[in-house]
C-alpha cells in the first residue's frame, strides 16, 4: 500500500473535527487539565491543547480503558443473567504522537495472543489513529533507541506534520487512513513538497538497544543492581498507568443484592499486591524485584514472547516519576555496563 | 461481536459439596446449559477461574477426570475472599467456571509407563485429576503407586476415595499422616512425605513420578527423587502463582518470562530448574 | 552546599551513620532522592530551589532501612514528619539523625528527637496567606458547588496511589486499600471509588498530616491535594488545639479523648 501525501490546511482542523462528528465518529484528543494533558471526548478542535511536547497521559484508555465493564449480571432469586455491554463507538484518535501510534501494536500483541481479546478487537477495530509527528523532543525522549522516530509512520492511519508554513503535510498510511479522508475529502489537498524531515524534531539514539537486550538476562541475578536502581522507587503505580504500553490488569467484581458488573482495570507490577498470594506468599516482596519485572518484562519477556517490545520510548514514565527514576538513564546503566 | 467474551464464565450450578478437611470443601458443578456441556472438554492438569457472581474469580484445577462427562469438580481452601464466598454457598446455588486454562500432564506419552503420585494435603486435588484419569484407563498403565500424606488425619482430602484406593488391587496406596497427626485407630504410616517415600524407595526404571504438595514438601522429596535416581525430566509438578486472568494477558502470573496460565501450570522439574526463583 | 558535603563525608567517614538520604542532582532541573554510603560519594548531595520533595518518606521504606542508621537531610516539614513517625513509635529515638535545612537554608545537626523538637519550637506554622486564601475559595461555595469541583478534581484520579506512596506517614505494610475481605475501597478508578479512596485517605491523615505537599507534587493528574492536607491541618488545630509533627509526645488527635474535646457536634 503506497502512502498518499496531501496537505491539510491547520484552519481546517475545526471543519475536519466537525464533519468526523457528523460522520459519527467519536474524537478523543488532547485536553489540559490543570496543567496535565490526556485525551478526552472533545466537541471541537478548539479545546485541543495547544503546545504539547507529549501528553501527561496516554492514549490507551481508547481501547483499554482505566475501568471496563467486562460483562454485567443481575440476581433473580437463584438465577443470575449476565449480559454484554453495546458495541462501541467509532473513534479517532486525534494529535497522539508517532510513539503512542506504534504502541497500539504492543496492546494487541498482549490482547491477541492465543486468545482473541473480543472487546479490545471490536475497540481497536473502530479506532483511527490521526497522529502528529513531533518537531519537539526533550531529553526524556527515546523513541530512536527503541526502533521508532518523531516521523514514524508505523501504526498510524494518518501521520500529519506540521510544517512551516502551520499547515500539515499528511500522509495517508492506511486503508482506514482512505476512509477517514473520504470523510471530508475537501479538505486534504494538494500535496506540498516532500522531505517532512526538515520538519522534524531531532532524538538522538540514546542506548544500544541490542546491547541491553543481550545484558538483561544476564543481570537478573544481580540483586545489588537492582537495589541500587530502585532505592528512590516509592512503589505507585504512576508510570504504569501512564504508560501506552502497559496492560498488565486487575479483574473486580462490584455488585449489590440486585446484581453487578465484573469490572477489568489498571493494574501495576509496582504494586505490592501484585504478585501476592492468598496465603500470604509474595514472590516479588521487595521493591527492587518488582523494578526488575517492570525493566524486563518490557525489554526481555515482551520481544522473547510477543516479538515487539513493551516499550516506545515516549518518555511519560520518566516525566512524571514523582521520585525520579528515569527509565532511560536505568536502561542505558545496563547497556553500557561492562 | 463475533468472538465469544473471554471473560465471560460458563454458569455452573453446585450439585454436591463435599467437606474434606477443616476449610477444605469439594465443589460437584453441573453445566446450567446441556449444550455447554456436552460440548466441554478438558485434559487432566488444566484448572479453570471460578466465581462468585459479586465476589470475584479464584484459580483452582479441574480436580475431576476428563474422563467424566457432563461435571466438573474443584477442590479448594478457603483462605481469602472468594474461597470464604464459595465456602458458603449451597447446593443449587449458581457460580461461574471460565476455562478450561492451562497446559496439561501428557497422559498420551506415558503409555506402559509406572506412575508414581506423591502428594501432601491440599495438594492431592490437581493430582486426582490424573488418578482418576489414569485409574479409568487402567491397563494403559503399568504399576500405579500413591503416596499421599498430611499434617493429620483430618487433614487428608478424599477420605472416602482414599478407602476406595486402599481396597483396589490395581493400586499401591500408602498414606501418612505427619508425627503427632495421628489417631488412635490410624492404620497407615507415620512419618513425613518424604522419609516415607525414602523408605518404600520406589524404582525410578520407566516411572514418571507426579509430585504436588506444599513448598517445603516438595523441596525435602526432590533430593529423595534426585537419589532414587529418577531424572528431572520425568518428575512433574504443578506451580501455582497469584492469577487473575489465565489467558496470559493481566501479567500477574509471570516468572521470569514463563506464564503460569500458559506454559503451565504443569512443569517437569528440568523446565522449573530454569525459572528463575520468582514463585 | 559544601557544608553540607562535608557535614556528610564527616558522619560517614566517623561511622555515626551508614547513609546519608539527602538530594542530587536529577533530571531536567528537578533533584531526586540519593542514598550516600561512602564518603567519597557526599559530592552527590545538592541543596537549591529544587529540593522540595519530603524525603522522610524513605525512612520507612523496607529496603532502604536494610542500609543501616540515617543521616536525613530535612527541611522544616521533613523534620516534623520525623517527629510525627517517632510519635507514631515508627522511628526510635537515636535511630535517625537529622541534618535539619532552615527555610534560609542554615543547617543543623540534630543527632536526637529532642534535638529536633527543640529546633522545631523556634519557628511558627501557619498556612501562608495564599495558602488560605485558596481554602477560603473553597469554603466560600455553596455544598453543591464544593461537591461539583471534587467530583470534577477526583474524576481524573488514576487511583495509582502516588499520593500514597509519596507520603512519609502512609507506611502502613498492609494498608487499607488493599484490603478485600472486604473491599472498603473499590480497586478500580471510577468517580465513587476515587471519592472513597480520597476521603478515607484524608480522615486517615487528619491529624497526623504536616502537609508537606509530596502527595500534590506526586500526583500524575495534578488533583489539588494541598487543598485537602492544609484544611486538614487547619481543623485538627481548630479543634483539638496543637499540631501534628511538633512532638514526639503528642498524641493522636482523633485517637485520644480529652475532657476538654468539644461536643458541638451532637445536635
Amino acid at each position: 500500500m503506497t502512502i498518499e501525501i496531501k496537505r491539510l490546511k491547520k484552519d481546517s482542523l475545526p471543519r475536519l473535527f466537525a464533519q468526523l462528528q457528523a460522520k459519527g465518529r467519536r474524537i478523543l484528543a488532547p485536553h489540559s487539565r490543570a496543567g496535565k494533558t490526556g485525551f478526552e471526548e472533545l466537541s471541537s478542535s478548539g479545546q485541543v491543547a495547544q503546545d504539547y511536547l507529549q501528553t501527561t497521559l496516554s492514549p490507551k484508555s481508547a481501547v483499554f480503558p482505566r475501568c471496563e465493564a467486562l460483562f454485567r449480571y443481575t440476581f433473580e432469586g437463584k438465577e443470575i443473567k449476565m449480559e454484554e455491554k453495546p458495541e462501541p463507538a467509532p473513534t479517532v484518535v486525534f494529535g497522539l504522537r508517532p510513539c503512542d501510534a506504534a504502541s497500539f501494536a504492543v496492546l494487541n500483541a498482549v490482547f491477541s495472543w492465543d486468545y482473541p481479546d473480543a472487546l479490545f478487537k471490536s475497540k481497536l477495530e473502530k479506532t483511527a489513529l490521526l497522529s502528529i509527528s513531533c518537531r519537539q523532543a526533550d531529553d526524556y525522549c527515546f523513541c530512536t533507541s527503541v526502533g521508532g522516530g518523531p516521523g514514524d509512520t508505523r501504526g498510524s492511519d494518518i501521520l500529519l506534520t506540521e510544517m512551516g508554513s502551520g499547515d500539515y503535510l499528511a500522509e495517508i498510511i492506511t486503508d482506514r487512513g482512505r476512509e477517514l479522508v473520504q470523510l471530508a475529502p475537501e479538505l486534504f489537498q494538494e500535496a506540498p513538497a516532500p522531505g517532512k524531515e526538515k520538519h522534524l524534531a531531532q532524538v538522538p539514539v540514546k542506548f544500544d538497544l541490542k546491547q541491553l537486550q543481550e545484558k538483561l538476562p544476564k543481570v537478573f541475578d544481580s540483586p545489588q543492581l537492582w537495589l541500587e536502581q530502585s532505592l528512590r522507587c516509592l512503589g505507585c503505580g504512576a508510570c504504569a498507568f501512564v504508560c501506552p504500553a502497559c496492560v498488565c490488569f486487575d479483574l473486580q467484581d462490584e455488585a449489590n443484592r440486585q446484581g453487578g458488573v465484573r469490572l477489568r482495570c489498571w493494574d501495576s507490577c509496582g504494586f505490592s499486591l501484585f504478585t501476592l498470594h492468598a496465603s500470604g506468599h509474595n514472590p516479588r516482596s521487595l521493591q527492587s524485584q518488582r523494578w526488575r519485572q517492570r525493566l524486563l518484562h518490557k525489554f526481555s519477556y515482551f520481544p522473547d514472547r510477543l516479538q515487539t517490545l513493551g516499550c516506545v520510548g515516549c518518555g511519560r514514565c520518566s516525566r512524571i516519576c514523582p521520585a525520579d527514576m528515569n527509565l532511560l538513564e536505568h536502561l542505558k546503566t545496563i547497556a553500557e555496563a561492562s | 461481536m463475533t468472538e465469544p467474551n473471554l471473560y465471560m464464565p460458563y454458569l455452573m450450578r453446585i450439585e454436591k459439596i463435599t467437606p474434606e478437611a477443616p476449610l477444605v470443601n469439594t465443589l460437584k458443578l453441573a453445566f446450567v446449559n446441556d449444550e455447554e456441556g456436552k460440548n466441554f472438554q478438558f485434559r487432566a492438569g488444566q484448572f479453570g477461574e471460578y466465581s462468585v457472581f459479586g465476589e470475584g474469580e479464584s484459580t483452582f484445577c479441574i480436580a475431576s477426570s476428563p474422563t467424566r462427562k457432563g461435571y466438573l469438580e474443584c477442590t479448594f481452601r478457603q483462605v481469602g475472599k472468594v474461597t470464604t464466598a464459595l465456602a458458603n454457598k449451597e447446593v443449587g446455588d449458581l457460580i461461574g467456571f471460565r476455562g478450561p486454562y492451562g497446559n496439561t500432564f501428557p497422559l498420551d506419552q506415558w503409555r506402559g509407563k509406572n506412575l508414581l503420585f506423591i502428594a501432601g494435603g491440599i495438594a492431592l486435588p490437581p493430582l486426582r485429576c490424573v488418578i482418576w484419569n489414569a485409574l479409568d484407563l487402567r491397563d494403559q498403565f503399568q504399576d500405579i503407586t500413591i503416596l499421599y500424606g498430611a499434617r493429620a488425619v483430618a487433614d487428608l482430602v478424599y477420605k472416602y476415595e482414599l478407602e476406595e484406593w486402599g481396597k483396589r488391587k490395581d493400586i499401591k496406596l500408602i498414606t501418612t499422616v505427619d508425627p503427632g497427626g495421628e489417631t488412635p485407630d490410624w492404620k497407615g504410616e507415620i512419618g513425613f512425605v518424604p522419609t516415607v517415600l525414602e523408605k518404600l524407595a520406589p524404582a525410578c526404571q520407566n516411572t514418571l513420578a507426579l509430585v504436588c504438595g506444599p513448598p517445603i514438601m516438595i523441596k525435602l522429596t526432590l533430593p529423595v527423587l534426585a537419589k532414587l535416581g529418577f531424572q528431572p525430566e520425568n518428575i512433574f509438578t504443578t506451580l501455582e502463582n497469584r492469577m487473575k486472568c489465565g489467558l496470559g494477558k493481566c501479567g500477574h502470573c509471570m516468572v521470569g518470562k514463563v506464564f503460569v496460565c500458559k506454559d503451565g501450570p504443569v512443569f517437569t522439574l528440568a523446565q522449573l530448574n530454569h525459572l528463575p526463583p520468582e514463585y | 552546599m559544601e557544608e553540607l558535603r562535608k557535614k556528610a563525608r564527616e558522619l560517614l567517614e566517623r561511622g555515626a551513620v551508614k547513609v546519608v538520604i539527602g538530594y542530587g542532582p536529577g533530571s531536567a532541573a528537578r533533584t531526586r532522592a540519593v542514598f550516600v554510603r561512602k564518603p567519597e560519594d557526599a559530592d552527590q548531595l545538592i541543596l537549591n530551589d529544587q529540593c522540595t520533595q519530603n524525603l522522610s518518606v524513605y525512612l520507612t521504606k523496607p529496603e532502604v532501612k536494610t542500609l543501616g542508621k540515617p543521616a536525613i537531610v530535612a527541611h522544616l516539614a521533613g523534620l516534623r514528619s520525623l517527629v510525627q513517625l517517632a510519635a507514631e513509635n515508627q522511628i526510635a529515638d537515636g535511630q535517625v539523625l537529622a541534618i535539619g535545612v532552615s527555610p534560609e537554608g542554615k543547617l543543623a545537626e540534630l543527632p536526637d528527637l529532642k534535638a529536633v523538637e527543640a529546633y522545631l519550637a523556634g519557628f511558627r506554622f501557619e498556612l501562608s496567606p495564599e495558602e488560605k486564601a485558596e481554602l477560603d475559595k473553597i469554603e466560600r461555595m455553596t455544598a453543591q458547588e464544593r461537591w461539583k469541583f471534587w467530583q470534577e478534581q477526583l474524576a481524573r484520579c488514576l487511583k495509582c496511589y502516588a499520593c500514597r506512596a509519596a507520603c512519609p506517614l502512609c507506611y502502613c505494610e498492609r494498608c487499607l486499600a488493599g484490603n478485600n475481605q472486604p473491599q472498603w475501597i473499590p480497586v478500580a478508578s471510577h468517580q465513587t471509588g476515587n471519592l472513597e479512596w480520597h476521603l478515607i485517605r484524608a480522615m486517615h491523615l487528619a491529624g497526623r498530616c504536616i502537609g508537606c505537599g509530596n502527595c500534590e507534587r506526586a500526583c500524575p493528574v495534578g488533583i489539588p491535594l494541598s487543598l485537602v492536607t492544609h484544611k486538614l491541618g487547619e481543623e485538627v488545630f481548630k479543634n483539638f488545639g496543637g499540631r501534628p509533627g511538633l512532638s514526639s509526645q503528642q498524641e493522636y488527635a482523633l485517637g485520644s479523648w480529652k475532657l476538654e474535646d468539644k461536643e458541638n457536634f451532637i445536635g
